[in-house]
């Protein structure tokens, strides 16, 4: 099959580079070995949430202190924040309706009550922002749901000086299922209906008298955000959800919608199959890749994305001693020294979480040290960053992949 | 270093992170909460296993085998494999008289076909469906499918054969249980279609049931059996230049992928040259190869399912891609979702409610799209999707072959 590109990796940065292509170009194709790791999303997106360990107030303006080798500083500043722009309104094209601004971080919420910075967040998910002013908070909880904790949020909102009424809610939906299985947010998102959330609205104005926001367990709307819109037109004050512990309903959500809109506008995503091997041509381009599913029937393309994510994506994987890419063979950035990998404070920064790929200045990845030339490394296989320390991952994914496919619509 | 070399075992267990992605896709776990899920029953539950026989949970039996778990797994492990694998193993329990009747398709079918207008009216009787459902728990809500009064092997043999000798391209052809049984006219309308494309076709010198019920149910030596016979005739096939095309994607996941995960039958050597045949005819048509022509007249809104063994091949995108191509044809996108009945299992009365729960997500995508026509490459979808809905289901090939312009497409491939 011949296609005009071939994105490899169906995560966050796949999918961004596949709908931005497909405006563009006739046939795209996204191939995802399974499902991402925006599963595990928080509700937000961190573009840089700090730098050396000091919180970053403006994401956009602390770009440029970022060394040479970040994926920031090789999108340059000010492309970077020409794309950052964008984004909100991209995802909104895909129905993902977002808050925030690059120009100051907020702070979002952790399942432990815990803020962290954030660049932009899910719509339905509180924010520090959004209790701004606020002097009562009820915070519900299901009955027998352990992936929430009302008691830490509450002591932190009531340290900062709210009052805090806690309330458990029996829906007799979720308890059928806590009776059978174990309660995860996810299973709850996938078996609320319609008529569960008439009946929590109303069991929730009956416990929410005197507050002025309602925060709930962020397990609302696996598909859409249908049934959270539901929720906040029944509900007499404002509600906003809160992250749990993972599967993460909200990512399943951004998942399914970012892949339901590039197959609306034609996109073909390919779930659980593999790349197994890539034709090079005499000048180093890539000709075609074989799937374990397609076989024999190699896949063609002008040019092609890779987004197989690191270590969790499996886009790098560790063996001993060394660090691959196991798809093409491509040279990865890792020092020599095996000591230099691990940083044996387990709290520290890890070397090993700013691994990557090597790739020239335009993203291109370098095999046997040449670079190929209609390939383009995305989102979490490049290296130079450390997204968990920087609170970067989303906002790299992002904004490399938008790159990548406007150079290569261009 | 050589125990992390060497530590990798087929089913790729030891890759499971516990991320638990794979609960959230299965389609059992939701309908059907006692069901431990696919972590637990698969990945997890088999550390115990291994450990003592005695942790085997008899509630692995929920599990609909539709590997939805497998595709979603992002660290490639096969987790529906180790599912079923440790049913075959630990479930020592005698098979049932039901389970024995709704795996042996070939027998049963044979039996029924000698006198189908008196099967086809007994299993149409309120009164059959009560007696069934209370002595042996075949449930009375299911419409048991049509037995047609001449089996497709009979058919070609008579009809059809003596034709094939004229094409210098030939295919040979796996028609299951189904086609010849149920509907030999799927059958009729590969022959056509492939005739049309300049290609001969030849039935396998011995086809058995593909073994997708028999190792559902538990009966792995007959199933093994079975599989020998029909792998030795493939074989046969493909040494002659042959390769293999199926109209059921069950039956060809089944013997490309079951075979030797769960039977421990290696078909390395022929597992390439096994296809459903939309796979075979869209790579003919996208290489140029060749050319289908569509006559004018056929107008018809359709959407298409995914069987989820066609999810985990991968391969919708060629019969997509076929249909598509049809110019009378309106599609419809339907998200894909299990449609529950998952062959023997929706069939047994214990599993009715849980199996129609399960397709309720699909049936109503179903109903909304406001569709003249399904089109699905599975024949127990089929099934479960009319009883459901009412609204007609077809295999892409017949959708093809009533669409097909026959002589202007037999021009287009003279060379």
């Amino acid at each position: 099959m011949k296609y005009d590109s071939i994105i490899i990796g169906g995560g966050l940065s796949g999918l961004v580079a596949g709908l931005r292509l497909i405006k563009k170009q006739k046939k795209v194709a996204v191939f995802s070995l399974g499902q991402s790791a925006l599963h595990f999303s928080s509700g937000s997106f961190g573009l840089l949430g700090s730098v050396d360990g000091h919180l970053v107030e403006s994401p956009v303006d602390a770009m440029g202190s970022l060394p040479a080798a970040h994926p920031y500083s090789r999108l340059g500043k000010d492309h970077a924040a020409s794309l950052v722009a964008e984004v909100k309104g991209f995802f909104a094209d895909a129905g993902i309706k977002l808050k925030g601004d690059a120009g100051r971080n907020s702070s979002r919420v952790t399942p432990l009550g815990m803020l962290k910075p954030a660049w932009l967040t899910l719509e339905d998910f509180v924010t520090a922002d959004d209790l701004r002013n606020k002097k009562k908070c009820t915070i519900i909880n299901f009955k027998g749901f352990l992936d929430f904790y009302p008691d830490f949020l509450g002591a932190k909102l009531e340290a900062a000086g709210m009052k805090v009424n806690k309330a458990e809610i029996v829906l007799e939906t979720i308890e059928h299922l806590r009776k059978q299985t174990e309660l995860r947010a996810s299973i709850i998102g996938r078996t609320l209906k319609d008529a569960d959330i008439a009946k929590l609205a109303s069991q929730i104005n009956a416990v929410a008298v005197d507050s002025d926001v309602v925060l709930v367990p962020a397990v609302i709307g696996y598909t859409s955000d249908k049934h959270f819109n539901d929720l906040r037109a029944k509900v007499n004050v404002p509600v906003f959800a809160v992250a749990t512990t993972p599967m993460s309903v909200c990512g399943m959500r951004m998942q399914t919608m970012l892949r339901r809109r590039f197959e609306q506008l034609g996109g073909t995503y390919f779930l659980g199959d593999q790349v197994s091997d890539g034709h090079f041509a005499h000048d180093g381009r890539l000709e075609s890749i074989a799937t374990v599913n397609l076989g024999d029937d190699r896949l063609y393309a002008d040019n092609f994305v890779l987004a197989t994510g690191g270590f969790f994506g499996h886009g790098l994987v560790a063996e001993p001693k060394k660090v691959i890419e196991p798809i093409f063979g491509l040279d990865v950035e890792v020092p020599s020294d095996h000591d230099l990998w691990v940083d044996k404070d387990f709290f520290a920064t890890q070397p090993y979480m700013s691994f990557g790929l090597s790739t020239d200045d335009k993203f291109h990845p370098l095999k046997d040290g040449k670079p190929v030339v209609n390939l383009y490394a995305v989102g979490a296989a490049l290296g130079g960053y450390d997204a968990l320390k920087e609170d970067s991952g989303a906002g790299v994914a992002i904004l490399t992949a938008l790159n990548a496919a406007d150079i290569i619509a261009k | 270093m050589e125990i992390q070399e060497k530590n990798i075992s087929r089913d790729n267990f030891e890759q499971c992170i516990k991320c638990t992605i794979c609960t959230v896709y299965c389609p059992v776990l939701a309908a059907r909460p006692e069901y431990p899920g696919p972590k637990q029953a698969g990945p997890d539950g088999e550390r115990y296993r291994l450990k003592d026989p005695e942790f085997y949970d008899a509630a692995l039996k929920y599990c609909l085998n539709c590997k939805r778990c497998e595709v979603a797994c992002p660290s490639n492990v096969k987790i529906g494999d180790i599912i079923q694998r440790a049913r075959l193993k630990y479930d020592k329990k005698p098979v049932k008289l039901r389970d024995r009747m709704l795996a042996e398709t070939d027998f049963v079918g044979s039996l029924a076909t000698t006198v189908a207008p008196v099967t086809n009216f007994f299993l149409g009787l309120p009164v059959t469906k009560k007696v069934l459902n209370a002595t042996i728990g075949v449930d009375e809500h299911r419409q048991f499918p049509k037995y047609a009064g001449c089996k497709f092997e009979s058919w070609f043999k008579r009809e059809a054969a003596p034709a094939q000798s004229q094409y210098s391209k030939k295919v040979a052809y796996f028609h299951g249980c189904y086609v010849n049984y149920n509907n030999p006219k799927l059958g009729r309308d590969f022959v056509k279609i492939m005739n049309a494309l300049g290609y001969g076709v030849q039935l396998l010198e011995k086809e058995k049931c593909c073994g997708v019920a028999k190792i559902a149910n538990k009966l792995i030596d007959r199933a093994k059996h079975d599989a020998k016979i029909n792998l030795a005739s493939i074989r046969a096939a493909v040494e002659q230049g042959m390769p293999l095309l199926g109209t059921s994607s069950t039956c060809m996941f089944t013997m490309r992928d079951e075979y030797p995960h769960l039977l421990d039958l290696d078909n390395a050597d022929v597992r390439d040259s096994m296809l459903l045949a939309t796979a075979f005819i869209a790579r003919l048509v996208e290489n140029g190869k060749a050319k289908l022509v569509f006559r004018s007249d056929y107008h018809k809104r359709i959407t298409y399912h995914t069987p989820c063994h066609m999810q985990k091949l991968g391969w919708a995108i060629y019969s997509l891609n076929l249909l598509r191509s049809i110019p009378g044809i309106e599609m419809v996108p339907i998200e894909s979702a299990c449609c529950g009945i998952a062959g023997t299992y929706g069939f047994k009365k214990e599993n009715y409610t849980t199996s129609q729960a399960i397709g309720k997500e699909l049936f109503d995508s179903i109903l909304a799209a406001n569709v003249d026509l399904v089109a699905t490459d599975c024949e127990t979808c089929k099934w479960q999707i009319e009883m459901s809905t009412g609204v007609p289901v077809e295999n892409p090939i017949s959708i093809i072959a009533d669409a097909l312009d026959v002589e202007a497409t037999i021009k287009a491939n003279r060379k």
